[in-house]
């Protein structure tokens, strides 16, 4: 009796989440106007006209370039700051945490608002470094809190081991530190890449020409429901799958290592 | 080494994050703050901005909008995930409870404007739902279900009952089985030992991930703008009509300042709330 409900309520609810997928991709596969039933196809059309929107295209790359370096900027000064909280007896350091962590809890259109009136006050203009910018303060907290969580004292001895035998302290830090937080870090970069691949509402209000993918997806939007918007939606969601997909397997390879 | 280049290194390595987060996160929020004291139109200094937010009505009324549709979709999130991360942990098999997981969360991987967009093709005037209601002959007109406060619920529970079902499994599992079993060695039936033991037990982390959809779902302008429709508005898409519509940020800073205010007074009402249920 258990057994039988559970399965029907199962079933209902991945019916549920699965729905609104099911009929993206399904979709995108129209071959007429609308993406509404009834289904005509399969037909490729509406991804041929993704691939060659030039928009879309050039939104992809800068969504893919902007994702890389603040990921990269955001996990280098997470590893700085964590290795220095770990390491070093600082002054007020429960304080300095606690500002470094502190962006986790406002929202995104917040930080970008405040960003987007500070830069107008400095005259800096709307561009796909000040959205990278915003990217580096909502992914900071993230990177440096998981890299912190795993700075064990066990890794303290071995650095200390490397500094009596002669290494240089940027030595340890490139040679023995990073090497052994190789997971820690390979995981805040690709939690923080994940996360800018998809934020939108910074990306909205601090771009203006040259944008990113989830804002080109968005003035798609206005043109209503539309086969295209289902072709890209498909293919970013093909894309997600597969990383995440090695994600789970280099990070499996690396726990049974 | 001595104890001052000791402390040399340590500050040369935190100085990186901390400036950057002082400069571009706490610099722009002071920016905000003094912005929201100079409203558009006025000369000097003035509280117009927020007198304004407790005169104007349709102001007003997007921050209930936004606590109505923000408690509605936690509520129903929570309901609707705990049984499924119980079946999940519980019913389902062990070595299938990975796969089963990784598939329950897998259109989290959608971007999410696409995913809100999904939701448009399920619920429009010739959408998924109308059509196969009006072919089947349950109703003879399209109903409508886009562009309104349903939309956006069920826009927002799809996400969250995604996430939740992730934190409410992970506690489920962290459970020892000996609690469950204790509870029937002292005769307590399946039911009982879930109402008396299980849910209290996983209370916290219920609240924990409750928090977080209200968090999230408060500030969201993306699921509202999309499937709401300006019908009605939440406080989000007027923060953005502020800026989009009227250039005035002003206004808008002071909306936003007011947001975070309510979810700081939430934080605080919900943080005693737990350290209660600790104790």
């Amino acid at each position: 009796m258990v057994r039988a409900v559970s399965i029907l309520y199962a079933a209902l609810l991945y019916g549920f989440i699965f729905l609104p997928v099911a009929v993206l991709v399904l979709f995108s596969f129209q071959g007429t106007l609308f993406p509404i039933p009834p289904f005509n196809g399969p037909s490729l059309r509406w991804y041929a006209a993704v691939l060659s929107d030039a928009r879309l295209t050039s939104g992809l790359l800068n969504s893919i370039l902007v994702a890389v370096v603040t990921s990269a900027i955001a996990t280098l000064l997470g590893f700085l700051s964590a290795w220095g909280f770990a390491r070093f007896p600082l002054p007020a350091a429960n304080l300095l945490r606690g500002l470094i962590t502190l962006p986790l809890t406002v929202s995104y259109l917040i930080i970008g608002m405040g960003l987007l009136i500070f830069f107008n006050w400095i005259s800096l203009p709307k561009s796909l470094m000040a959205a990278g910018i915003g990217h580096v303060v909502i992914n900071l907290p993230l990177c440096f809190a998981i890299i912190y969580s795993q700075m064990g004292d066990h890794q303290a001895n071995i650095e200390r081991a490397a500094r009596d035998l002669g290494a240089q302290e940027w030595q340890v830090l490139t040679l023995v530190t990073a090497p052994m937080l190789w997971p820690a870090l390979f995981a805040s970069f690709f939690l923080a890449m994940t996360f800018s691949w998809d934020e939108f509402v910074i990306a909205f209000l601090l771009t203006r020409f040259d944008t990113t993918l989830p804002v080109e997806i968005w003035n798609l939007l206005r043109a209503g429901l539309n086969p295209k918007t289902n072709a890209v939606g498909a293919l970013v969601f093909g894309v997600s799958i597969v990383l995440a997909i090695i994600f789970e397997l280099v990070a499996f390879r690396k726990r049974a290592a | 080494m001595s104890a001052f280049t000791n402390n040399r290194i340590g500050w040369a390595s935190v100085t990186p994050a901390v400036l950057w987060t002082l400069v571009f996160f706490c610099v722009p929020f002071v920016a905000m703050a003094v912005a929201s004291l100079y409203p558009k139109g006025a000369d000097g200094l003035s509280l117009a901005n927020y007198t304004q937010f407790f005169i104007n009505p349709s102001y007003w009324r997007a921050l209930t909008n936004s606590l109505e549709v923000t408690a509605m979709v936690t509520v129903i999130s929570v309901l609707l995930a705990y049984p499924f991360a119980w079946i999940l942990a519980f019913v389902v098999p062990e070595r299938w409870q990975r796969l089963a997981l990784m598939l329950a969360v897998l259109p989290f991987w959608t971007s999410y404007v696409v995913r809100s967009y999904s939701w448009l093709l399920v619920l429009a005037e010739k959408g998924v739902i109308n059509s196969a209601l009006v072919n089947s002959g349950f109703i003879s007109e399209p109903i409508q279900l886009a562009n309104t406060r349903g939309a956006t619920v069920i826009g927002f529970v799809h996400f969250f009952v995604m996430l939740l079902t992730l934190t409410i499994f992970a506690n489920l599992k962290q459970l020892s089985p000996n609690y469950a079993k204790a509870a029937a060695d002292l005769g307590a039936s399946p039911l009982q030992s879930f109402i008396h033991v299980i849910l209290p037990l996983t209370l916290p982390g219920i609240m924990v991930g409750a928090f977080l959809t209200f968090v999230l779902a408060i500030g969201d302008y993306i699921t509202p703008q999309i499937l709401g429709g300006n019908n009605e508005l939440l406080m989000p898409q007027l923060i953005m009509m502020q800026i989009g519509r009227r250039g005035d940020f002003a206004s808008a800073s002071a909306l936003s300042i007011i947001l975070m205010a309510v979810v700081t007074v939430a934080y605080f009402a919900c943080a005693r709330w737990l350290k209660i249920e600790r104790a």
